[in-house]
């Protein structure tokens, strides 16, 4: 059974492993429809095992799987392997990322049809694919590290995608050099973590978790920080980074420059959500320090409802949907630090599916119209592109969280679990939350209405050619919409309430605010009318109300509002002039200090005064010494007796001394 | 087959094969000295991986020992012997040389002979010095290395290569003349030249400090640590490709050779008393160093830079061990010791690919700008995906070996200090800024300029030197075992040692 359950794991990374190395090495030899083939099969391979993992553990409750694939290394006693941790958790990280991902592969054929570098595509979503299953499968701190950059990288790669263009190589080297900012703070934690564990691996870890609640560490002159608030701050700080929270967020909206599938693919649905999935993994770790608790909530919140707001002001298809998922991001994180994991990573899932969806109907749109992201050049799309215009309708609604469809769901938890929390900076979170509700629907709506209402304002040449996409952009839009409406049905019970969890996610009772909600949970029917009745749902609507007005309606409002409000807009639309500080402070600080150190520092210090200056004093000595060879025989004659007068001297001193 | 006297065939073949190229070779037999260059380097290859299979990783004792008296007078002898600090070197040693010997084949026009000789020559005198077991032994070989890599970096190297030879050699030479008299006052408390036995003597506090900083002037200026680092950016860009990866592949190691096999385990206390300040300037290499590389307009700059800044990490590795041992956490300063010797071998991979790299675009173009490039995989698409695999893994990207070395001593300095990791592992993020912006600037983007546009994609000859050197990337960062088990036994030993004190 073991070796049996080893090898299904060991195929479901390795078949898109395989997938990418085919089609990257000898894209050539295949072909274009070699190299779609062999990626498609290998991820598909990955989404049907995962499927019948997910029914062996999470619905029929099998065992949880935690062993080894192979030894990576040994030092002493510590032993750092490659292995599998199967439990509930992973289970569905699994197939969420393995069915999102089989989808954008699909959907990728159409998209990328007339690209040179189609091959090359494929074997990049394929080798994410791989990492982001060994992230979410992992059971030891190594590997979650490596899938962790190895995400990075292929975001890295897919970012430059089209490595011409200016934009896409600078989104890139930022968008990696960020992470790394983040991979910095994580990488500390876990060498926090192997000092006072003294192991990577999670069961370990986490059995240990309880036992070290008391334990001290000085970081800072005399402070006495928590071990373990320590350790989680430092992972927290990877999970910024991946996951885009403040102030590491800089880097999400400019990754719009790579091609629409990995928008979907990595920048929404999986590779931005693995700080959630990790913080979610580390719960063991998170519960025993509420200061950490305390740093992820404020974070969170701050992310959900600023981010929102940028999202107000963008005009670029693509960006307003980037925004959109910062904000989202924020959200989750925001139910993490209210001990709510459960509702984090629901909304993980449910967002992987309206958000995938909402970007690769964007992407429809913008093949239909030719490349074009300009939400000032759109608007009547409706009736051109039927099957786009309800898909994207159904992921909108879902965003909002209307009652019924997914979003609803999870979004509407995380907003109660905060409003019970009361660890510091919860009611401001809840404040954040709330009225982030009413920014989402705005955002989401203006988006809606500019893009398939109102007006045509694209050229005629442009709306000559507007037509429905093919059939391998739209099914995946249908197959992505079904769950995006029906899935918060199915799970809203088990994943919140029940135990689709289990142990794998570990809350202590007096922080289990799911557990308090819980109490007046009466069935999915009853969650879904009480909706109609609260806040967000009103918030909502008033937000869904307003776009109506401003964009269709009163269409020239927006000019005024912008007008009238010109500084507020002008921060909005300069995204707080975060861009403008880092590119001063830090890139331009590091060039400059860069710059520094080796033109004083080596050149002039090192170089200049040491190096050449000692060759420089030695040659000025023998310049001023060869005098002394003067050739005069009395020159010498003259030195000889000196010396030996000195000499004498120096004897009879020391000698009549002693 | 075991009795084969393996240690001085892999050392001697090169240099005979060396010099049967210079007395075969004239200016006309230009294929003739590359052909026996290959045959020599892969027999030389060959020769040395029965020292991998039939090394034992059991024990920490000496292993293909050979002894013969030399000068008996002085009780010198000719003493070689392997444990597991040498073994992956001589193998890294061996390996890189024909990947060098194929980087020159159509490359070098002028006196090829003597460029082939020079550089299996140079492989006998490196392979001799890590295998030495008598100290006079080492030091000839220490020594005459320099010979061969002054000839080639003043003959087949770029405009300034004078004031950088003479930079190289004096630096270098100072450093190792305090060497010598160290291995002079040892021999005499000693009684003999034997490594070993030295490795044995009691010494003073005092004498200790002094030896051990005799060793520091000659280890450090050839790691080279800052503030003696100057002679490398200097050296590598005027020296030829293959040049270059020997330097840096290679005879770099011989420095942080020295601190493990002299002064860890010679002057152990005085390497104690003196951590924090070797401690302080491998901070310095890693920090101050990756600033100096992100403004490098140069590429060979850039990477020699680069390759100050993660040799850094071997010092830091073996030094941060001694706070570690206070604490009786005898596995944490191994995982240091052990990152170090990993980062060693696996910058010799990194390091030479992306200089084999330069010159692949240098042998096209004749500039080492960066400003001269731009757009480079447009034309050169597979070179593009190796320098991009090489530009990772000087990133320390996991999966390659570039970040193990890296994790093992970050992971190590943590339990010493958390400031020193907070300091190291900001390599993170330098090293991926000044890789990846080269990269961005030379590889990525519009076609810069008709010099780029008229580039031809690599041939087969570099793209067997390239691809082999990315499988040695993947294989030691996928699985780092092996290198960790052959090192593993020598380590714990060497932590034994030097935790007893010698006063």
């Amino acid at each position: 059974m073991e070796q049996s359950s080893t090898a299904v794991y060991l195929w479901i990374v390795l078949a898109p492993l395989v997938g990418a190395i085919v089609a990257g090495l000898f894209g050539r030899q295949i072909g274009r429809a070699g190299a779609h083939w062999v990626t498609i099969i290998g991820v598909s391979v990955s989404t049907l095992l995962s499927a019948i993992v997910f029914k062996q553990i999470v619905i029929d409750s099998g065992p949880v799987f935690d062993g080894a694939v192979y030894t990576w290394g040994r030092v002493g006693e510590l032993e750092l392997v490659i292995g599998f941790l199967i439990d509930r958790l992973s289970a569905t990280m699994m197939l969420v990322v393995s069915f999102v991902s089989l989808m954008v592969h699909v959907y990728t054929i159409g998209y990328m049809h007339d690209d040179p570098g189609y091959q090359r595509f494929f074997s990049y979503i394929s080798l994410f694919t791989f990492s982001m299953l060994m992230l979410v499968m992992s059971n030891n701190f190594l590997q979650l590290f490596f899938g962790w950059e190895a995400v990075g990288v292929v975001s890295y790669l897919l970012i430059g995608f089209w490595y011409t263009r200016e934009s896409a190589i600078y989104a890139n080297l930022k968008a990696f050099l960020v992470n790394r900012v983040g991979d910095f703070g994580f990488l500390l934690g876990v060498a926090a973590v192997l000092l006072y564990f003294n192991t990577l691996d999670y069961t370990e870890v986490f059995a240990a978790a309880p036992l070290l609640t008391g334990e001290t560490m000085n970081v800072w002159f005399d402070a006495e920080w928590s071990v373990l608030t320590v350790i989680c701050i430092l992972l927290f700080v990877g999970a910024m980074g991946k996951s885009a929270q403040f102030p590491l967020h800089v880097w999400l909206p400019d990754s719009m420059e790579g091609p629409t599938p990995i928008s979907a693919l990595i920048h929404a649905a999986t590779m931005v959500t693995a700080g959630i999935f990790m913080v979610a993994r580390m719960s063991p770790l998170f519960e025993f320090s509420e200061t950490a608790r305390s740093v992820v909530l404020v974070i969170g919140a701050v992310t959900a409802f600023f981010m929102g707001l940028l999202g107000l002001v963008q005009n670029d298809i693509k960006r307003v949907i980037a925004y959109s998922t910062l904000s989202q991001l924020g959200y989750m994180t925001v139910g993490l630090g209210a001990s709510a994991y459960a509702a984090a990573i629901f909304h993980l899932g449910t967002h992987a599916f309206f958000k995938a969806l909402l970007f690769l109907a964007a992407g429809s749109v913008i093949i239909a119209l030719h490349h074009e992201q300009d939400m000032r050049k759109m608007g009547g799309l409706r009736k051109y592109m039927p099957i786009t215009w309800i898909t994207c309708l159904v992921g909108s609604i879902a965003l909002i969280g209307f009652p019924g469809f997914s979003g609803f769901y999870s979004k509407d938890a995380i907003i109660e679990a905060v409003h019970l929390s009361d660890i510091p900076g919860s009611g401001f979170a809840y404040l954040c939350v709330l009225t982030g509700v009413f920014i989402t629907a705005l955002y989401s709506f203006r988006l809606y209405f500019m893009v398939f209402h109102g007006k045509e304002r694209m050229d005629e040449e442009a709306r000559a050619h507007v037509h429905e996409t093919p059939a391998v952009v739209t099914v995946p839009l249908i197959l992505l919409a079904i769950p995006s409406v029906i899935i918060g049905w199915f799970y809203v019970g088990p994943m919140l309430f029940g135990d689709h969890f289990g142990e794998s996610i570990f809350v202590l009772p007096e922080n289990d605010v799911l557990a308090e909600l819980g109490k007046s949970y009466h069935g999915v029917i009853g969650f879904t009318l009480h909706g109609f009745m609260a806040w967000p749902f009103l918030l909502a609507m008033a937000g869904v109300a307003t776009a109506w007005f401003l964009y269709m309606a009163r269409p020239e409002i927006p000019a005024q509002i912008a007008k009238r409000f010109s500084l507020a807009y002008e921060i909005l639309v300069r995204k707080y002039g975060f861009d403008e500080f880092n590119e001063i402070f830090f890139a331009g600080g590091a060039r400059g200090i860069g710059g520094l150190l080796w033109r004083i520092g080596d050149a002039t210090l090192i170089d200049g005064i040491m190096v050449n200056g000692t060759a420089r004093l030695i040659g000025w000595f023998s310049s001023v010494i060869r005098h002394v060879q003067s050739g005069y025989l009395f020159h010498y004659a003259f030195a000889m007796i000196i010396g030996l007068l000195v000499l004498i001297g120096v004897f009879v001193t020391f000698a009549g001394l002693s | 087959m075991m009795n084969l006297p393996l240690l001085s065939l892999v050392t001697w073949t090169p240099i005979l094969g060396g010099v049967w190229i210079l007395l075969a070779g004239g200016e006309r037999s230009a294929p003739t000295a590359r052909a026996i260059a290959l045959v020599v380097s892969v027999v030389t290859f060959l020769l040395s991986i029965p020292l991998y299979a039939g090394f034992d990783t059991g024990t920490h004792e000496m292993q293909f020992v050979e002894f013969a008296p030399w000068i008996e007078v002085f009780n010198i002898n000719y003493h070689l012997g392997i444990d597991g600090f040498s073994l992956p070197l001589v193998l890294l040693t061996s390996f890189t040389t024909v990947l060098v010997v194929l980087s020159g084949w159509e490359v070098i026009q002028y006196k090829t002979s003597q460029y082939m000789a020079a550089f299996l020559i140079q492989e006998g005198f490196m392979i001799g010095a890590f295998s030495s077991l008598d100290a006079i032994l080492f030091y000839v070989f220490w020594e005459a290395q320099l010979i061969p890599m002054f000839l080639i970096i003043g003959i087949w190297g770029g405009p300034q290569r004078i004031y950088a030879t003479i930079k190289f050699f004096l630096y270098t030479f100072l450093g190792s003349v305090f060497m010598l008299v160290a291995l002079l006052y040892l021999y005499s408390q000693a009684g003999s030249f034997a490594i070993l036995d030295m490795h044995h003597v009691r010494l003073g506090l005092t004498a200790q400090i002094l030896i051990f900083v005799a060793f520091l002037l000659a280890f450090a200026v050839k790691v080279p640590m800052w503030p003696v680092h100057t002679w490398l950016p200097d050296a590598h860009v005027e020296a030829p490709t293959g040049g270059s990866v020997i330097l840096a592949a290679i005879m770099l190691k011989l420095g942080g050779y020295g601190f493990v096999r002299f002064s860890l385990p010679i002057t152990p206390d005085a390497s104690s008393a003196l951590d924090w300040f070797m401690i302080a300037l491998s901070l310095v290499a890693i920090v101050y160093i990756g600033f100096v590389a992100i403004v490098q307009p140069d590429m060979k700059k850039l990477i020699a830079y680069s390759s100050v800044s993660h040799m850094g990490f071997v010092t830091l590795g073996f030094f941060i061990a001694f706070s570690i041992l206070d604490s009786g956490d005898v596995d944490g300063a191994a995982l240091g010791i052990q990152g170090g010797m990993v980062q060693m071998i696996s910058h010799g991979f990194i390091s030479g690919a992306l200089f084999l790299c330069v010159g692949v675009m240098y042998d096209r173009l004749h500039s080492r700008q960066i400003a001269d490039y731009g757009g480079v995989v447009n034309t050169m698409p597979v070179f593009a995906s190796f320098m991009m695999l090489f530009a990772l893994a000087n990133s320390g990207l996991p999966g390659t070996s570039g970040f193990v070395g890296e994790f093992m001593v970050i992971l190590s300095s943590f339990k010493a200090s958390f400031w020193v990791a907070f300091l190291a592992a900001m390599t993170l993020i330098l090293g991926a800024a000044y890789t990846l912006w080269m990269y961005k600037r030379v590889v990525y983007g519009e076609i810069a300029n008709d010099g780029v546009r008229g580039l031809s994609d690599i041939n087969r000859r570099e793209f067997v030197v390239l691809a082999s050197l990315a499988v040695m990337v993947l294989l030691f960062g996928l699985w780092p075992a092996p290198l960790l088990e052959v090192m593993g036994p020598t380590v714990d030993n060497l932590l034994e040692h030097i935790s007893r004190s010698k006063l």
